[in-house]
């Protein structure tokens, strides 16, 4: 999706590279300062050396910060920076801002922000969801008015992440309501440190507050901002959520606390805690404990069936699944929590650790089931661009947008 | 024979497919399961020919040396054929607990004959309970101290009919040993079972003082079974995969055709949702088999565990695919005309064969230390 897509990789060998990264991250890398924060807050210095290196993005042209390598050289370098603990690297693959700013933004729109991207010198946050956009995205109302050199922006988004800190938003607002749903949709760049912006946060099921409502009154983008053609948004879009589902493919959060998941720890856990809570010799809860541990073992053994696959160049399948897989996995690694403490999940509080991840769980299982696409609208892709049933007929396809009915 | 690449496995299963597309088609099945032995005598000796009757057999005695990899590849293509024949009974059990039983004589008398498809064997190993374990095992056998004969009684023996090599397992004194008996001696005291799933043979044998001969260790016997029923289940799951595959394209297939209210059904998401919740079943059944495969194959550890997850993913997903399949198809799928139904009695034979889910998960949670 990049530019450089390994069209023209570089002519240096595997061997070559791995010894040029192997004495680079020798003479750089430093995982004790950093631990101290000598790469300064969140690590901006590290990611700056990595960036100006041009580790950062390696399969990217070489103007922009990359060394032009194919996929393979790529993950050498990539190995290397996971062998040591150094972050930095991949962000050709991972940076969906970095990477949407590259592929639609023209000349002087990159130069400014690409470095600062990679760098992460500027923090960011999506504007896509809207109260009556949710599956349907395309249905967004939020609008843009031109005005002079400026965009005007009334409307409002929510799910937003880091809403409160960024410097920009990623925008989709309608300019033409004229034209069909799709063809009306243009993409900016939004500066987001104004007073037209309003964030609240949202509180969610579980008692935490990751996203935020963001309301925006009059909000002023610079007409160079726009990214990609002026009602061509909905293209840009596709591209940058791409680039958001590579960057959120893997596990979801199974506990409050745990920076990994419930979900990848591995089957002795379910079993040891049906131990602890005597319950181990209930024939069916044995069932039950067989059922979930099995299916995240398939839901593994899936994944790197597909991934071998795609490594002797069959496409795959079931790399559509996972998520479907994973809602399955949350959801009833929950119940199975829940059956084995009973009437301990009525509590909570870190007093009650377990019914705190049972009931965690239970509620944060949404979380993948809802969130980046329900899994009723991944059964709609899957049926569709994997079985290749037929589209279900959509009454406001070729409609003006104007006209489009909403609740 | 050296070991294959998986192109090679691809070109293997490529090569069965095309020969059952030709052979074993929806009209061949329901002809075939009509017969008395259940089986196309002619097909099977294309089979042998092509070396899948003695895959798992060794070189030495005119097979072929494969083992789990091949043959789970190779099943996968008989359960989408829907294949009557033995290959499940002598191929595979018979030949691997023959090729387990350390009995050189044995192996040299029986296993040449098993690879060419001119002699069928079969396994008698559970007793009327039907449960593929040592405690189901209900043939007694005793020694005057030169010969042996064996009484009690053996079911769900597979294609035991058809079968010109008979081996039992029965219990000894010093535990369980592994014999066999001339289908002579037996008589009437085979008895052909009616099968539910019309593709399958199954029978049932009397045994009363019966003559038999002891191959391998007494009281020794068990090993080996087990060795057999571990590569058997991964055939198995294989057939289960596979079949669970085809019914599933064979369903969005009609899906994508039938038109009702001005559309295909297809489009409606009652019948969306269902095909792409049964691709995920689908395909984990074939990740776990082939995983199960892989695991035996390179005697790994987690060998055993593979195996039991594999028993009941794979069940359970060619179940519910042919159950999902005759709700989607509507009422065609109800008619006897329709093929949904063969699969779903194959689905629920399989489940049933050398264990069911229920065993299998419960195996699966020991294994794992629970």
């Amino acid at each position: 999706m990049s530019e450089a897509s390994g069209d023209n990789p570089a002519s240096v060998s595997n061997d070559a590279i791995r010894d040029e990264v192997q004495s680079w991250l020798a003479d750089n890398w430093d995982p004790e300062a950093m631990k101290k924060g000598a790469f300064g807050p969140l690590g901006r210095d590290w990611t700056a050396k990595v960036v100006d290196a041009a580790w950062a993005a390696t399969r990217w042209p070489k103007q922009w910060y990359g060394r032009d390598y194919n996929d393979a050289q790529a993950r050498i370098v990539e190995t290397e920076f996971a062998r040591v603990g150094a972050p930095g690297t991949g962000q050709d693959r991972i940076n969906l801002w970095a990477n949407t700013v590259l592929t639609f933004g023209n000349e002087q729109f990159k130069k400014k922000y690409v470095p600062a991207l990679l760098k992460s010198e500027i923090n960011m946050c999506l504007l896509y969801s809207e109260p009556g956009a949710g599956s349907d995205l395309a249905g967004l109302r939020t609008r843009a008015e031109r005005d002079g050199d400026e965009w005007v922006v009334n409307g409002q988004k929510v799910w937003t992440s880091g809403a409160a800190t960024a410097d920009y938003g990623m925008l989709v607002a309608r300019t033409d309501w004229e034209s069909p749903k799709h063809g009306g949709i243009s993409f900016f760049f939004c500066p987001m440190k104004q007073p037209g912006v309003e964030v609240r946060p949202l509180r969610q099921i579980t008692n935490e507050s990751h996203f935020n409502e963001v309301f925006l009154t009059d909000v002023r983008i610079p007409a160079t901002n726009l990214l990609g053609p002026l009602n061509g948004g909905w293209r840009v879009l596709q591209t940058a959520l791409a680039y958001e589902r590579s960057m959120m493919g893997e596990g979801a959060r199974g506990s409050r606390s745990g920076a990994k998941g419930a979900s990848e720890k591995g089957e002795e856990e379910l079993i040891a805690l049906a131990r602890e809570a005597g319950r181990l010799s209930d024939p069916v809860l044995r069932q039950d404990i067989a059922r979930v541990i099995a299916y995240k073992k398939l839901n593994a053994l899936n994944t790197a069936r597909a991934k071998a696959e795609l490594e002797q160049g069959t496409s795959s399948p079931i790399m559509s699944l996972g998520k479907l897989a994973m809602s399955r996995i949350l959801h009833e690694e929950a119940k199975l929590r829940t059956n084995l403490l009973d009437a301990g999940s009525l509590l909570e509080s870190s007093d009650y650790p377990r019914a705190e991840d049972a009931n965690f769980l239970t509620l944060n299982a949404y979380f993948t089931s809802i969130g980046g696409g329900t899994d009723q609208i991944q059964r709609n892709i899957i049926g569709e661009r994997v079985l290749g049933l037929p589209k279900e007929p959509e009454v406001d396809r070729d409609v003006p947008f104007r006209s489009v009915r909403s609740s | 024979m050296p070991e294959l690449d998986d192109s090679e496995r691809n070109e293997l299963q490529n090569t069965v497919a095309r020969l059952l597309a030709d052979r074993s088609s929806e009209s061949d099945v329901r002809k075939t399961m009509e017969t008395e032995t259940g089986f196309d005598p002619a097909l099977w000796q294309l089979l042998a020919e092509m070396g899948i009757v003695g895959l798992l057999i060794d070189e030495q005695f005119g097979g072929y040396g494969a083992g789990a990899m091949e043959i789970e590849r190779v099943m996968e293509e008989v359960g989408a054929a829907l294949l009557c024949s033995p290959l499940l009974a002598s191929a595979v059990l018979a030949a691997s607990v023959l090729g387990a039983s350390g009995d050189d004589d044995a192996q040299r008398r029986l296993l040449p004959d098993m690879a060419k498809g001119t002699s069928i064997a079969t396994i008698a190993l559970t007793g009327t309970e039907g449960s593929w374990t040592p405690e189901g095992v209900a043939v007694r056998a005793e020694s005057n101290g030169t010969d042996w004969t064996l009484s009690g009684t053996a079911s769900f023996v597979i294609h035991g009919q058809n079968a010109d090599v008979v081996l039992v397992v029965a219990n000894t004194e010093q535990g369980t040993a592994l014999f066999q008996v001339e289908p002579s001696e037996l008589g009437t005291a085979i008895r052909a079972l009616p099968t539910f799933d019309h593709t399958l043979r199954l029978a049932e044998i009397e045994f009363a003082a019966t003559k038999a001969q002891l191959i391998g260790e007494d009281g020794n016997g068990w090993p080996a079974v087990e060795q057999g029923l571990n590569l058997t289940r991964v055939a198995l799951a294989g057939e289960q995969a596979g079949g669970a595959r085809r019914v599933l394209d064979m369903t969005v297939e009609y899906a994508k055709n039938r038109v009702q209210f001005g559309r295909a059904i297809g489009s409606f998401q009652a019948i969306k949702h269902m095909a792409a919740d049964l691709l995920l079943e689908s395909e984990s059944a074939t990740s776990a088999a082939r995983h199960a495969a892989m695991s035996l194959a390179s005697t790994s550890d987690d060998a055993e565990p593979a195996i039991s997850l594999a028993g009941f993913a794979c069940a359970d997903a060619f179940s519910a695919v042919t159950a999902a399949s005759i709700q989607m198809h509507g009422g065609i799928g109800f008619t006897w005309e329709h093929p949904a139904h063969l699969y779903l009695r194959r689905a629920r034979a399989d489940a049933q064969l050398f264990g069911t889910p229920m065993f299998y998960r419960e195996r699966y949670i020991q294994q794992l230390g629970g």
